[in-house]
C-alpha cells in the first residue's frame, strides 16, 4: 500500500494495485472467518464437560491383600491396582536398567525419572502398583500375572510386561502408563 | 449437463488428463464460471445461492448435532440439554440449526415469491418450478420431524396433531396413523423413525436441488423483465459477476442470521418445548413453527376434519399446476398492472394467514381465516387464468440489454439535471463488458 500514497495524490493507486489489495484483504477476512467457524465444528468432538467431570475415581483399597489385584474404571479405561508379593518386588528390583526396552518411568506423579521399580511403585509404598491397564501397543487389556516376566501379558499381539509393568518383550513401545493419583488417607486411593 | 466430452482446453496437463476422462472441470467451468446469466438480475435472485448455503449449513450442523443426540424417549430431552450445557460449542451448533430452520424458510419464501412475481414458473421453466415445489414439501416434512426430536411438549403434541391429519382419510386413516406412529400414540418408535427420516431427507433434498439447478441451467435464469435472453449482449458470465453478488448477499443474510443466533436464539421458538413431552397433558396453545402457520390457519378454517386436511395439502399441491393456470404470455408482473395488485394482495393474505394461525381458533379469527383462505385459492384458480385474458400488459422491452440501457440513460439524465455531483460512470460502464 506504500505505492498508494505516491500515486496520484487522491489516495488512488493504479487500478491493479488497489484491486490486488482488496482481493488479498477480502481473502484474508474470508480465511479468518472460515477458520473461526470451523473450530466449533471440530471442538464439538472433543470430550465434553460431562466426560471431563468423570476424570477422577475414588477407590477404597483397605481390603486389598498381598498378592491381590483389583481393577477400577477411570476415564473409561481399566486401572490395575496390585499389592505385590515381596518376590515380585525383588524380581522387579533386580532388573538392571540396561535390560529395559523403555527406560522412562512413565509416572506423572514423580515427574520424569528412570524406570526403576521405586519410580514405578507408589512412593513410600513399594508393594503397591497403580497402572493404566491398557497395552501401549494398540490398546488391548493385558492379562495379569502372565507372560514370560510374571507381570502382564497382552494376548492381542504378545507384549510381555514385568512385575513393575515395564515392557520387556513384544511390539509394545512403552511401559504401562501410570495415572496421576493421590492418597487422601491410608485406605483411599484417588485416581485422576 | 456436459456428457459430450470436454469442450474447454486447459493448460495444466493434470487437469487436461482428468478432464478428458471425467469432464468435471469443463462442467464446472461451463456451469459455474462462464455460464451466461442475465445482466439485470436483482437481489431477489440471490436467494438461490442463500438457500444452497442454508442447506449446507443445516446438513453440517445437523450431522454434528446427531453425534451427541439419542433418539430415545427416555433420554432425548436430556440429551438436548446435554448438547446445550456439556458439549463444546453445543449451544452454538444447536442454535445455528434451530434458527437455521427459520432462516431457511424465510429464504425459500422469498425465493418462491420472486418466482411468482416475475413469472419464473412459466414455460420453459415448468419442471424447474415443480422441482422447487417438491423441495418445499420435503423441507416442510424435514422441519416438522426435526422439531419432534427435542421431545418437548411442542414436539410431542405437534407430532400428535400432524400425524392425526392422516386419520381424516376415510377407511384407512386410523391404520395409516398407527403405521406412522409404530404404536397407538406418538412414542419411542415414532421418535426413532422421525430421527432416521430427519437425517435422510436433507440428502434427498440435496438430490432434488441438483435436479433443480440442472433444470435451471437448461432454460437459463429468468430475469426482472421476463424477456428471454436473445444475445450475448443480454448476459454476463456467472463468475465473477454473480458469484460476488451472491457472496455479498450471503454475507448480509449471515448478519441477520447471526443476530438471531447470538441475541435472540429462542425468539422464533416456543417456551413450551423446554418442558419434556408429557403424553397426559396438552399445552393450552398448540401452534406450529411460524413458517407453517399459514397452512395451519387454512387447516383450521375449514369446519370439517377431512375438508381441512384436503385444503391444507391442496394449498401446497396447487403450486404444482400454476404454470398451466396462468394464461398470460407475459412473464414479469412488472408489465402486468392487474396481476401485480393481485400478487401483493396474495402476499398480504399469506402474512395474514400466518398471523391467524397463531391466534386461537375461535370467533373473528376463524371468519378472517376463511376469507383469506378463499383469496389464497382464488388467486391461483380464478385470478391467474382470468387476468391473463382480460389484462392489457404494458409494452415489453425488446431485450434485456435495451431495458438496462434505457434505465442507465434515465439515470444519466437524472444525474445531470440533479446536483451535478458525481460522474455518471455507471451509465457508460454498465454495457462495456459484454
Amino acid at each position: 500500500m506504500a505505492t498508494t500514497e505516491t500515486n496520484d495524490g487522491h489516495g488512488e493507486a493504479h487500478g491493479e494495485t488497489r484491486r490486488d489489495f482488496l482481493y488479498i484483504a477480502t481473502g484474508a477476512v474470508a480465511a479468518v472467518g472460515i477458520g473461526s467457524i470451523a473450530w466449533p465444528f471440530i471442538d464439538q468432538m472433543n470430550p465434553d464437560a460431562a466426560s471431563l467431570a468423570l476424570a477422577s475415581t475414588s477407590v477404597d483399597i483397605s481390603a486389598l491383600g498381598e498378592g491381590e489385584s483389583m481393577t477400577v474404571m477411570w476415564r473409561g479405561k481399566p486401572v490395575f491396582i496390585r499389592k505385590r508379593t515381596p518376590t515380585e518386588v525383588e524380581e522387579a528390583k533386580e532388573v538392571p536398567l540396561s535390560e529395559l526396552r523403555d527406560t522412562d518411568a512413565r509416572n506423572p506423579n514423580i515427574g520424569t525419572g528412570e524406570a526403576t521399580d521405586a519410580n514405578r511403585a507408589v512412593q513410600g509404598r513399594e508393594d503397591l502398583l497403580v497402572m493404566i491397564g491398557v497395552c501401549t501397543h494398540l490398546g488391548c487389556i493385558p492379562l495379569g500375572q502372565a507372560g514370560d516376566f510374571d507381570g502382564w501379558f497382552c494376548p492381542c499381539h504378545g507384549s510381555h510386561y514385568d512385575t513393575a509393568g515395564r515392557i520387556r518383550r513384544g511390539p509394545a513401545p512403552e511401559n504401562l502408563a501410570i495415572p496421576p493419583y493421590s492418597f487422601p488417607d491410608e485406605s483411599t486411593l484417588v485416581v485422576g | 449437463m456436459a456428457g459430450h466430452g470436454p469442450k474447454t482446453h486447459f493448460k495444466n496437463p493434470a487437469v487436461r488428463w482428468l478432464d478428458s476422462r471425467l469432464p468435471i472441470v469443463s462442467m464446472m467451468n461451463d456451469q459455474a464460471i462462464v455460464f451466461p446469466t442475465p445482466k439485470n438480475l436483482n437481489y431477489m435472485w440471490t436467494f438461490g445461492a442463500i438457500l444452497t448455503f442454508m442447506l449446507v449449513t443445516m446438513i453440517v450442523t445437523g450431522i454434528t448435532l446427531a453425534m451427541h443426540y439419542a433418539a430415545n424417549t427416555a433420554i432425548a430431552f436430556d440429551q438436548v440439554e446435554k448438547i446445550m450445557r456439556d458439549v463444546n460449542f453445543g449451544w452454538l451448533l444447536r442454535y445455528i440449526h434451530a434458527v437455521g430452520a427459520s432462516m431457511f424458510f424465510f429464504a425459500v419464501y422469498m425465493h418462491i415469491a420472486r418466482g411468482l412475481y416475475y413469472g419464473s414458473y412459466k414455460a420453459p421453466r415448468e419442471v424447474l418450478w415443480m422441482l422447487g415445489v417438491i423441495i418445499l414439501i420435503l423441507m416442510m416434512a424435514t422441519a416438522f420431524m426435526g422439531y419432534v426430536l427435542p421431545w418437548g411438549q411442542m414436539s410431542g403434541w405437534g407430532a400428535t396433531v400432524i400425524t392425526n391429519l392422516f386419520s381424516a382419510i376415510p377407511l384407512v386413516g386410523p391404520s395409516i396413523t398407527e403405521w406412522l406412529w409404530g404404536g397407538f400414540a406418538v412414542d419411542n418408535a415414532t421418535l426413532n423413525r422421525f430421527f432416521a427420516l430427519h437425517y435422510l431427507l436433507p440428502f434427498v433434498i440435496a438430490g432434488v436441488v441438483i435436479l433443480h439447478i440442472w433444470a435451471l441451467h437448461v432454460a437459463g435464469n429468468n430475469n426482472p423483465t421476463g424477456v428471454s435472453v436473445k444475445s450475448s449482449k443480454d448476459t454476463v458470465p456467472f463468475s465473477p459477476y454473480l458469484t460476488i453478488k451472491d457472496g455479498f448477499a450471503i454475507v448480509i443474510f449471515m448478519i441477520l442470521y447471526a443476530w438471531f443466533v447470538f441475541y435472540v436464539p429462542n425468539y422464533l421458538g416456543h417456551p413450551d418445548n423446554y418442558i419434556q413431552f408429557n403424553p397426559l397433558v396438552t399445552p393450552a396453545h398448540i401452534v406450529p413453527e411460524w413458517y407453517l402457520l399459514p397452512f395451519y390457519a387454512m387447516l383450521r378454517a375449514i369446519p370439517d376434519k377431512l375438508g381441512g386436511v384436503i385444503v391444507m395439502f391442496a394449498s401446497l399441491l396447487i403450486l404444482l399446476v400454476i404454470p398451466w393456470l396462468d394464461t398470460s404470455r407475459v412473464r414479469s408482473a412488472r408489465y402486468r398492472p392487474m396481476f401485480k395488485i393481485a400478487f401483493w394482495i396474495w402476499v398480504v393474505t399469506c402474512i395474514a394467514l400466518g398471523y391467524l394461525g397463531a391466534m386461537p381458533a375461535e370467533g373473528i379469527y376463524v371468519i378472517l381465516a376463511r376469507i383469506f383462505t378463499l383469496y389464497y385459492f382464488g388467486f391461483f384458480l380464478i385470478l391467474m387464468p382470468v387476468l391473463g385474458i382480460i389484462e392489457t400488459p404494458k409494452p415489453l422491452p425488446n431485450s434485456i440489454a435495451d431495458d438496462v440501457l434505457a434505465k442507465s440513460k434515465k439515470k444519466h439524465a437524472d444525474v445531470h439535471t440533479g446536483s451535478g455531483a458525481g460522474t455518471p460512470e455507471g451509465a457508460a460502464a454498465a454495457p462495456k463488458k459484454d
